[in-house]
């Protein structure tokens, strides 16, 4: 076999050096398992679900985190892994409130356990990830059953304390995504894991809730928080992926550009995330682009073309409002010419709304007096 | 290795800020050139805290180490450049010594900054309003290009001058010739040949020959009468431009003021006729961004009441005074009109923005789009131009009566006027009021404790607003933003203008605080 060759579930397939097992089996299509990976950022092998058999050694190992050798035979789905994989997953699973049906419902115990949950949650909603939670998927995909028993341990309290993210800490799986996301990706620097053994807790320094931490609010922990850990304020309980259309769209606020994903339930943007893999933010986002969507639902907005009338507003319809400014330029091009009239365009708008001012004032009104805010 | 200068990127660019720290992460150096010790600064290997304005002191001396030294580029400067005789006369008049009389650090941080910046290659160089928002904002921008000239770091990936525009669509907006001096393309106006490619494209005749007027001289046209109509389109100028009152009267000067926008803000207040206008997600279209990309924008709900798309209503405007435009969607106009028009643009068409968008130029349906600028050497004229610039200090600079220097900009959660982001539901719970920020050095000397109200003054406004003591401002400076109109730092700025491009100096003016 040639040096960049290993055989991956029984097929020769090539890789390239300094790969991991994660990655050649990726770029060959074969998918494996993670929590706690987030691409880019260096692995952690936390979590253990990326397990896969290397022939030859006698522990599983973490593809994750293990180079791939040449010759090197790797199974990803052998009974072992399997099995490994749902011992992994229930202890995950009844570690926390994972509220969703993967628990086993015609347990007696259920009913409950879930009215304990939407106690704490103080929400008559199951989790509010459901659906888009990648615990919940692993266990459909493996099987996993759990009875619901009551905590294993004392979870800490929700912090709510915030005007943007929900950090339910029952439902935390400790995959640490959240800190590689903060530290790595944004470099916000802003939590960590804090407290040993059962007590861990991911922490900003001191323990303080976000709001006085050096948290900037991005909202990239959300994001990749594989589970309903931490939640968008805003979103929770609203937005059900099955209930919403996803459209990709770019960011209204600063020069970056960022492509983001609008979460549209019954024609609302009701949650935003960034476009994972696309350019120029490759997911990424800042608080505004993930927060600072709803304010067209405003009920400021202006609805209706308005003159002014004895110093007052009052509500006009189109034909009335275009008629008029159209004959006063009319009336100024005749008295002053065209140069009496001057626009200012808006660096916020699409291209083709600025396209066609300019296109009105020279072509139309007959003057290059047109200007936006270029320089600021 | 990158030089970060007059730009708070992680505030006002965030995300492109941490692509910045990760690569410092991944032991990429970092110098930032900044009077404030703003968040970047932190990741920095370097901070250089100049001055307020004395950019052009501090580029030229760099220069001079260079030339001094030994330390630039030969090869590029012979082969992709000329006149590097001039900028040498003009930046051995820059010693070390005397540049950091002007910019408050020391000569031997500017030696060092220099020679780490000869150090590797490719520098990527980005600014932000730091270095265009001043009266010598044109000659900045000139300097940084010299600079990286002679540095050899043009036309290479992860090189060049990299201006990230401030707004979303700033880069768009001149893309598409809302300037008074160019068509869509920037194909000047004053080219008889544009003109004719234009008037046969808008079916039209004598489409007008001489530059327009630039936002500053419409406003005092206003003032005189010589401009006795003015359509805002989404700029809330009342609170944006510099020395509000000015313009306050400027605008209730007006005879005739249309506002389209899609919410009443302080400018509305003074007009004639308001248009309501459809917002972001309520039409398609496209932006560009900071690094020429084209990308899509598209509709996820519906516009309130009766508003409607900004080109809609040009379009029914045009109509009433005689001319029926055909492209009847954004996509129209822009596969239709604009691609065709704008020869940067031929390449990019709605069917191919489906993805990442394209960056132009891309001349034509097969091309990828292009990446950077000046590839191997290659300006738009030929030859890069070295233009050798002089400093010159701010049009206000403090004295006794206004002893402190203001600069300006913009804050994390708001944006500009916060029309829109004071209505999104938590940003304003993240910052609810305008602060004044001061060091420590100068609150211990006034006896200004963290959150006492202050006034801030100048030669043309007062605010009162709160004290934000924090060691990320130096000693002599005080720094606002505009986003509150109560405390708006455009109550105080100066409005001086770059004589050329006419950017208001927003980044200086001379201010006194009393507690
Ligand atoms: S919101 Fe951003 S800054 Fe805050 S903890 Fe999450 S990743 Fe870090
Ligand atoms: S909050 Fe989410 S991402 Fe962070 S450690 Fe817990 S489960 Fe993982
Ligand atoms: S998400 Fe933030 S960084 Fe990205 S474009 Fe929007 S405002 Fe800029």
């Amino acid at each position: 076999m040639s040096d960049n060759m290993f055989v991956l579930n029984g097929r020769e397939v090539s890789f390239d050096p300094g790969q991991t097992i994660l990655e050649a089996a990726e770029a060959c299509g074969v998918q494996i398992p993670t929590l706690c990976h987030l691409k880019g950022t260096t692995p952690t092998g936390e979590c253990r679900i990326c397990v896969v058999e290397v022939q030859g050694a006698d522990m599983l190992v973490t593809s994750c985190s293990t180079p791939v050798e040449a010759g090197m035979q790797v199974k990803t789905e052998s009974p072992r892994v399997v099995t490994e994989r749902k011992k992994i997953l229930e202890q995950l699973l009844t570690s926390g409130n994972h509220n969703c049906a993967i628990s086993g419902s015609d347990n007696g115990n259920w009913t409950e356990f879930q009215l304990q949950v939407q106690k704490n949650d103080a929400s008559s909603e199951l989790c509010p990830v459901w659906g888009d939670c990648k615990l919940q998927e692993l266990a459909y995909q493996y099987q996993v059953k759990i009875t619901p028993s009551s905590p294993q341990r004392d979870y800490y309290p929700s912090e709510m304390a915030n005007p943007m993210i929900i950090r339910d800490f029952s439902r935390c799986i400790l995959c640490g995504r959240c800190i590689k996301a903060c530290n790595e990706v944004q470099v916000n620097r802003a939590i960590s894991m804090g407290y040993e053994g059962d007590k861990a807790k991911v922490v900003t320094p001191g323990d303080h809730p976000l709001s006085e931490s050096d948290c900037v609010f991005c909202g990239e922990c959300v994001q990749a928080c594989p589970v309903g850990a931490l939640v968008e304020k805003k979103a929770r309980h609203i937005w059900r992926p099955w209930e919403t259309e996803k459209i990709r769209t770019t960011c209204p606020y600063c020069g970056v550009g960022c492509q983001q994903l609008l979460h549209v339930k019954d024609g609302k943007i009701v949650k935003v995330t960034g476009v994972e893999d696309a350019e120029p933010n490759q997911g990424r986002l800042c608080v505004k682009g993930r927060f600072g969507y709803d304010f067209i639902y405003s009920k400021d907005r202006l609805k209706t073309p308005l003159i002014r009338e004895n110093n007052e507003f009052r509500e006009a319809s189109w034909d009335e409002a275009l008629d008029l400014v159209a004959r006063k330029f009319k009336e100024i091009i005749r008295e002053n010419g065209p140069d009496a009239i001057a626009g200012v365009s808006c660096a916020r708008s699409i291209n083709e709304d600025s396209y066609q001012m300019q296109k009105l004032f020279r072509a139309v009104i007959g003057t290059n007096n047109i200007d936006h805010c270029a320089r600021t | 290795m990158f030089l970060v200068i007059g730009s708070n990127m992680t505030e006002a660019h965030p995300v492109a800020a941490t692509f910045v720290k990760n690569a410092v992460l991944r032991g990429a150096q970092l110098i930032v050139a900044d009077p404030r010790k703003h968040p970047l600064a932190d990741h920095a290997s370097l901070h250089v805290p100049i001055r307020v304005g004395s950019d052009i002191a501090f580029i030229n001396a760099l220069m001079h180490v260079l030339i001094k030294e030994d330390l630039y580029d030969k090869a590029f400067v012979n082969s992709c450049t000329v006149d590097f005789d001039k900028l040498k006369e003009k930046v051995m008049e820059y010693p070390p010594e005397r540049a950091a009389d002007i910019c408050g650090v020391s000569p031997d941080m500017i030696r060092d900054a220099a020679r780490r910046l000869a150090s590797v290659k490719p520098v990527m160089l980005c600014y932000t309003l730091g270095i265009t928002e001043h009266t010598c904002g044109r000659n900045n921008v000139l300097s940084t290009a010299n600079l990286q000239m002679l540095l050899g770091n043009m036309g290479v990936e992860c090189g060049g001058v990299n201006p990230l525009r401030g707004q979303n669509n700033v880069q768009g907006a001149c893309d598409m010739g809302a300037l008074p001096n160019v068509f869509p393309g920037y194909q000047p106006v004053t080219s008889a040949d544009a003109r004719a490619k234009f008037e046969d494209a808008w079916g039209v005749e004598n489409l007008p020959d001489k530059n327009g007027l630039m936002i500053p001289q419409m406003m005092e046209g206003l003032v005189d009468g010589k401009v006795r109509a003015f359509y805002i389109f989404g700029e809330n100028l009342a609170n944006t431009e510099p020395d509000i009152r000015k313009v306050e009267h400027e605008l209730a000067s007006a005879e005739f003021l249309v506002c389209q926008d899609i919410f009443p803000n302080e400018t509305t207040r003074f007009a004639h006729v308001v248009f309501p206008a459809a917002a972001w997600s309520e039409n398609d279209g496209t932006f560009t961004n900071s690094e020429r990309r084209v990308s899509r924008v598209r509709t996820a709900s519906k516009a309130p009441g009766q508003a409607m798309p900004n080109w809609w209503i040009f379009k029914q405007i045009a109509k009433r005074m005689g001319q029926d435009w055909a492209s009847d969607s954004a996509r129209e106009l822009w596969d239709n009109e604009i691609s065709v028009l704008a020869p940067q643009l031929c390449g990019i068409k709605y069917r191919r923005l489906e993805g990442d968008g394209l960056q132009w130029p891309c001349p034509d349906e097969d091309h990828p789009g292009t990446c950077f600028l000046h590839k191997e050497g290659q300006f738009t004229c030929g030859l890069g131009v070295f233009t050798p610039v002089e400093w010159t200090p701010p049009a206000e600079v403090p004295d006794e009566e206004y002893p402190f220097v203001l600069s300006t900009g913009r804050r994390l959660a708001h944006y500009h006027t916060r029309t829109q982001t004071g209505r999104c539901e938590g940003l304003n719970d993240i910052l609810g009021e305008e602060t004044a920020d001061i060091s420590p050095f100068d609150a211990a000397d006034m006896k200004i404790g963290h959150g006492d109200m202050i006034r801030v003054s100048s030669r043309r406004g007062e605010v009162q607003v709160k004290a934000n003591v924090t060691d990320q401002v130096p000693k002599g400076m005080v720094w606002m933003a505009f986003h509150f109109r109560d405390a708006c730092a455009n109550w105080l700025t100066n409005p001086a203008f770059d004589p050329v491009t006419l950017t208001a100096e927003y980044k200086a003016c001379a201010v006194r605080i009393e507690k």
